[in-house]
């Protein structure tokens, strides 16, 4: 096997698209490192992405934050003004794993890894966040929702990488929340999971919201039934129960030793009932 | 093809050669002899081989020793000052706080990282630091309290 840390993305695209055998981007390590030890991959060339240093970089633009690929979650957690405009994302950020873990693991990873149980997907869904792809051919940017197609598998084609994420830009009238179901309260995987970002007008009256599911289909998915009925309300009881009903809708979960089928439909209404009040809450709304 | 690592190791430069696809827990163990790392899980959800690097508390069985190239890292060996052992250290032996002593280098590092950030933590919040650190000896009471005491005995320092 071959190791590689270039510091420059394009020497990464180049590197990647003309690697022969199975290559692999080394963000964080957090999964690719287990299996590789668990003997699932056999990597002929590894690229490590920390030496790019804007991928190293979490920056506030005028259109919002973009967060370089390589940003640990620690990081993200330590980085007040994001903890401030994406409270929920950052919520999601520092569930996955333990303190070591997330000392090492990154949202782009997160979201490559492509595992439906992934806890910064439905959160970055929610955000309307976009990835900044590089490839071969120029720079793409495509909506997080886009990248994750099935289980482990994305819609990167050969030679891309994930170079940065970008949240669009906040007022202090809009925030999200993410919330998972989890036997244990640390180290653990969702098996129901939730987020919910929501925009307030005026009188406490949704303009407009994003709802994401996690660990109930084969990805996170987006839940636009529940953006549809949220815009326009407040969230009184009649709203509440309609949310949990579209989101309960559109879950496609499977039966597993961590829930069955039943349960995870069921947990999904009543987290999404509990994140939306936790968004209204963080938005200024008064229930 | 071996890789050449530079890196600074408890405040000296250390040298080793490793290669590409070995961990940094296997290079520190067996290249630089730092064996307070310990192999329990290998897969990041034991933390007996946790470290800092660069600042950050990780687990060496996730990282590839390569990725430690002008690096800072930071173990159990580096813990103690000279003869005078760290507080954490003394408060576990006063303790008791470990058994077999398997997990206990990791253990420490990871209290260490969370009392540098928070000196004066709740039991919950040294509970939730130390959520990815397994014990099978001590049932985990001991080391809380021990990293209590250690944490108002730093505190009155």
């Amino acid at each position: 096997m071959e190791y590689l840390a270039p510091d420059k993305t394009a020497d990464a695209v180049k590197i990647l698209a003309k690697a022969k055998g199975n290559a692999h981007v080394l963000a964080g390590g957090s999964d690719l490192l287990v299996r590789m030890k668990t003997g699932f991959i056999e990597p002929d060339l590894i690229v490590d992405i920390k030496r790019i240093k804007p991928m190293q970089e979490i920056k506030k633009t005028a259109s919002g934050f973009s967060i370089g690929a390589a940003v640990s979650c620690a990081t993200l957690g330590d980085h007040k003004p994001l903890r401030k405009a994406w409270p929920g994302l950052v919520e999601a950020a520092n569930l996955i794993g333990s303190d070591q873990i997330q000392g090492r693991c990154t949202i782009a990873g997160n979201l490559c890894n492509a595992s439906p149980a992934a806890d910064s997907i439905p959160a970055l869904i929610a955000a309307n966040a976009v990835a900044v792809v590089k490839g071969p051919k120029g720079t793409r940017r495509v909506p997080v929702e886009k990248i994750v197609t099935a289980p482990g598998k994305t819609s990167l084609k050969r030679g891309e990488i994930v170079e940065s994420i970008h949240l669009p830009k906040r007022t202090a009238k809009m925030a999200d929340a993410y919330l998972r179901f989890t036997p244990r309260t640390e180290m653990d995987i969702a098996v129901v999971s939730i987020a919910v970002n929501l925009t307030l007008g005026a009188k406490g009256v949704i303009t407009d919201a994003r709802v994401a599911l996690g660990a109930v289909a084969k990805t996170a998915i987006l839940v636009p039934a529940a953006t549809k009925l949220l815009k326009g309300n407040k969230l009184d009881e009649a709203t509440l129960d309609a949310l949990a009903a579209a989101c309960r809708a559109a879950c496609k979960p499977i039966d597993d030793k961590r829930g069955t089928v039943q349960f995870r439909t069921q947990v999904a209404g009543t987290l999404a009932k509990r994140a939306a009040l936790k968004a209204y809450t963080r938005a200024g709304g008064k229930v | 093809m071996s890789v050449m690592v530079r890196s600074k190791i408890n405040g000296d430069d250390i040298e080793f050669v490793c290669q590409p696809d070995e961990t940094l827990l296997d290079a520190l163990r067996d290249r630089a002899g730092l064996t307070g790392v310990k192999e329990g899980c290998g897969t990041g959800d034991c933390g007996a081989c946790s470290i800092m690097l660069d600042g950050a508390l990780v687990c060496s069985c996730l990282v590839l020793g390569a990725e430690a190239e002008g690096r800072s890292i930071e173990t159990v060996e580096g813990m103690a000052n000279g003869d005078q052992l760290h507080p954490l250290q003394q408060q576990f032996l006063q303790h008791a706080a470990l058994q077999c002593g398997i997990c206990t280098p990791g253990f420490l590092i990871a209290a260490k990282a969370l009392l540098d950030k928070n000196p004066d933590p709740s039991e919950e919040q040294v509970r939730y630091a130390l959520a990815g650190n397994l014990c099978r000896c001590t049932g985990y009471d001991k080391i809380v309290r021990a990293v209590l005491a250690a944490a108002k005995q730093m505190r009155k320092a």
